[in-house]
């Protein structure tokens, strides 16, 4: 370990990564790129960010950690950097956010030898998406009742049952789903698979509208659906197991195998804002109040850098889950703050949708602000974490 | 804010750090636990509100600090001291804003960092004295109750022997038990560091009547006190204090996360045994998610707080920001979790009885020391947004 803590293999992937992306820009997107990847609607930026993902993928920035054997780099400690150099790079996002975050580390945790070789490598190239299969319209923050039923017959299971908000599922070629195989249980009578959903007989994705009149996310439908043992994850019952190892990933409590891109820090972004709005007759960024929000702002982005940077000094922390459980809660609240704030600074111009030409920066702030809502539900609702973190951390009685 | 910074990732905290913290740690819990502390700093309200006696310390347990080295841990090692990094030293003294340990320990940390700073052959035997253990206080506050460097009612006029001083200067923390003053004096346009003994000629030191049972602080009347000029430890004094202040930042946000620290963890242990309802409270989320939230922004605090320190280490030029951006999360951190832990106690958490009063008043001086959160982001807003064009 050297002065700054990296090994020498990191210092010269991190070199290697800051230096690649320099040099490899991808050009502007052929139509405008949503905030996020759960939000890509059309297929040109699904081609455009898939080709981007493959390229970051050649260039090991993805599956920088997972062995080489399932198509992965084989480094170290190396995923977080790529990670990092990507969100300073200020570089398109992955689109397969589910594949890389959380199916690729479940099934490297869950996974047989041969679903590894058989699922990992299209993941990582990007080549084939993923979607999620855990909410269902009954099971949402209670996430075991799950209704979606897997019913063996011989070497098969036939699936039946509903899932909702399922992002990317108009994309996806496989989905991690969560299924029910017996009654008697609640916890234990999950059982995990990963299911065939492009063309696959008896599956319909039906697109659902979001708050901000886009689509986005999906019902998907489960109609006599077969499914083989062979795509199951893990023991028949274990479900609600493999479910919180994805979970994990999922909230950014542990590194995947890929992210990056965007998403960084908006402060200089509203600071530039608050120079071309007006308030009062002045400009937002010559008033107190303003002021005051923005380095607000600014403050809390720097803690969240600085979290990540304590996360991994073992002497600073005297309960090892503390700060990583905060990160989606924290992450999530920080931008939906930020985005109110763009609205707010823009004042009366942020009554203009994104198509009308005069709204400032192409709508961008109302709509993140819209969006935002995307990241304090999903992954389990920001209640749910603070339950977590309440229970798990501080070790406060069981809310339910 | 986004170069590379020679700033070590895990923020410089390596093993003797820990150490130290360690230490720290073992020796308060024996030497200043929570009930030790009631019965020095608040055993009845009536003498030190009503007949404005100071609240007690422990002598002792002073002259074993000094024999463990905190005093000097500052002070370079050829003066006596261990030249502890400054992330370490905010290691212990969060320690110490957990026990609430009421000494001199602070203000002489203090003390000590800014005669670092003065970087002059003068302040050498004071650091020296510090490091064995005088204790000393700084006194730089102006009857307007100035938080920033420069603002000093205190007049230092030329003599044959030195300078003399004439003036009032406030707020004075920890005076009664300290034997040294670094006093700011304004001499024309600049400000003299000078070191003035408490028994020094025409210094009258009149004590405030203050809230926090676990310091004293003071109001210091110079009426021709002389100086002779080795005490002059620096005539550039404003510089002095610039250079130090990220450091003296740091040190009390450091206090605030100790303070903060403890009020969330007794909290959540009362919220796990206090039943109403047929339920321990904390089972009620109205209880258990605002201590979540306390929780993150103490982390938060924590978190900026070890980087700043870092980079007053470094010597590293955005040290100021970061300090101020440590202090302005640890006084609002400290304010929540002040605020959370009395109302969730109920009415217990509104007695004397109750021990949290003595950390919620620590914490709300230290709040207001230095400027508190609106205060640094008024500050931070002119590094970042840029100065307001008028
Ligand atoms: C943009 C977006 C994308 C999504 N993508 C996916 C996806 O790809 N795959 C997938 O499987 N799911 C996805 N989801 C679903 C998401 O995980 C659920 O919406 C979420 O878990 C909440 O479930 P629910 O919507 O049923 O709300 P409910 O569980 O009904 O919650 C309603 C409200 O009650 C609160 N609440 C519920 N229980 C408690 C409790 N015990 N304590 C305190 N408060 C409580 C919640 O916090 C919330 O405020 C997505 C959601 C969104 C918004």
């Amino acid at each position: 370990m050297g002065e700054s803590g990296l090994t020498s293999e990191q210092i010269a992937f991190q070199k290697h990564a800051r230096g690649w992306l320099e040099e490899n820009a991808p050009p502007p997107p052929p139509i405008r790129l949503p905030l996020m990847a759960i939000e890509v609607m059309h297929e040109a930026q699904r081609d455009y960010l898939q080709s981007w993902q493959r390229r970051c993928y050649e260039a090991e920035l993805v599956g920088t950690d997972v062995p080489r054997e399932y198509g992965g780099w084989g480094r170290e400690g190396c995923q977080r950097i790529a990670n990092q150099e990507m969100s300073r790079a200020g570089t398109p996002f992955m689109i397969n956010i589910v594949g890389l975050t959380m199916a690729v580390p479940t099934i490297l945790v869950h996974g047989t030898e041969s679903q590894k070789k058989l699922l990992i490598p299209g993941a990582l190239t990007g080549e084939e998406i993923w979607c999620q299969g855990f909410s269902e319209p009954g099971a949402g923050s209670d996430m075991a009742n799950q209704q979606t039923s897997a019913i063996r017959q011989g070497e098969d299971w036939l699936v039946n049952g509903h899932k909702v908000w399922t992002s990317l599922g108009h994309f996806a070629k496989w989905m991690i789903l969560i299924t029910r195989t017996s009654k008697e249980h609640k916890y234990d009578g999950l059982t995990y698979f990963v299911c065939p959903i492009e063309g696959h007989p008896g599956v319909s994705v039906r697109p659902l509208i979001k708050i901000t009149g886009e689509t986005g996310f999906n019902e998907v439908l489960f109609e006599d659906v077969i499914v083989p043992d062979s795509l199951r994850l893990d023991e028949v019952g274990k479900g609600w197991t493999v479910a919180m190892t994805t979970l994990t990933y999922e909230r950014g409590a542990a590194e995947g195998a890929g992210g990056g891109g965007q998403g960084g820090d908006p402060t200089q972004r509203l600071i530039a804002l608050a120079r071309e709005s007006w308030r009062d007759g002045v400009r937002a960024s010559d008033d107190p109040v303003t002021r005051d929000a923005l380095v607000q702002q600014a403050i809390v982005y720097e803690g969240i850098r600085m979290n990540m940077r304590r996360a991994k000094v073992p002497a600073l922390n005297d309960h090892p889950m503390r700060l990583p459980l905060q990160s989606k809660l924290t992450g999530s609240e920080a931008s939906q703050n930020a985005a109110r704030l763009g609205v707010e600074i823009a004042g009366v111009h942020s009554t203009l949708y994104k198509k009308d030409p005069k709204a400032p920066e192409a709508g961008h702030w109302p709509l993140a602000y819209l969006n935002s809502y995307g990241g304090t539900i999903a992954a389990g609702t920001n209640e749910i974490q603070r339950n977590i973190l309440g229970e798990r951390v501080l070790g406060l009685p069981k809310s339910k | 804010m986004n170069q590379p910074s020679p700033v070590p990732r895990n923020f410089g905290f390596g093993s003797e750090e820990e150490m130290l913290r360690d230490l720290a740690r073992q020796f308060l819990d024996e030497n200043m636990p929570v009930e030790k502390l009631r019965g020095l700093a608040a055993p009845d309200p009536e003498p030190i509100y009503d007949d404005g006696q100071l609240p007690g310390w422990d002598q002792q347990v002073w002259n074993q600090v000094i024999e463990l080295g905190w005093p000097g841990l500052a002070v370079p090692e050829h003066l006596g001291g261990s030249d502890f990094s400054l992330v370490g030293i905010v290691g212990l003294v969060e320690e110490v804003g957990r026990h609430a340990l009421p000494s001199p320990l602070i203000s002489t940390l203090n003390a000590s960092w800014v005669l670092r700073s003065a970087q002059t052959k003068e302040a050498d035997p004071f650091l020296q004295s510090l490091a064995s253990g005088t204790p000393a206080s700084l006194a730089m506050t102006g009857s307007r109750g100035g938080v920033e460097p420069g603002e000093v009612d205190v007049e230092a006029r030329s003599t044959p022997a030195g300078v003399c001083l004439d003036g009032v200067s406030f707020f004075v923390q920890d005076a009664s038990k300290c034997e040294l003053f670094l006093v700011f004096a304004r001499q024309g346009e600049g400000l003299k560091l000078c070191v003035v003994p408490r028994e020094a000629a025409g210094l009258r030191i009149e004590q405030d009547q203050i809230h926090d049972v676990t310091r004293d602080q003071a109001t210091l009347y110079f009426e021709g006190v002389e100086v002779n000029s080795a005490s002059v430890v620096s005539d550039s004094g404003l510089a002095t204090l610039q250079r130090a202040w990220p450091g003296l930042l740091c040190l009390v946000s450091a206090d605030l996360c100790g303070t903060s620290e403890w009020q969330l963890q007794t909290t959540v242990e009362y919220a796990k045994n206090r039943k109403q309802f047929e339920r321990p409270i904390g089972f009620f989320q109205a209880v258990k998610h605002p201590l979540v939230d306390a929780m993150i922004e103490i982390d938060r605090a924590r978190s900026l707080l070890y980087h700043a320190a870092s980079l007053v280490d470094a010597d590293h030029p955005d040290a100021e920001l970061s300090a101020r951006m440590a202090k302005s999360a640890a006084s609002d951190a400290g304010a929540y979790i002040s605020d959370r832990s009395v109302q969730l106690h109920g009415g217990i958490g509104f007695t004397w009885e109750c021990d949290l009063h003595i950390f919620f008043k620590r914490s709300l001086h230290n709040q207001a020391l230095y400027g508190d959160g609106v205060h640094q982001r008024r500050r931070l807003a002119d590094f970042l947004v840029g100065p307001i064009d008028r």
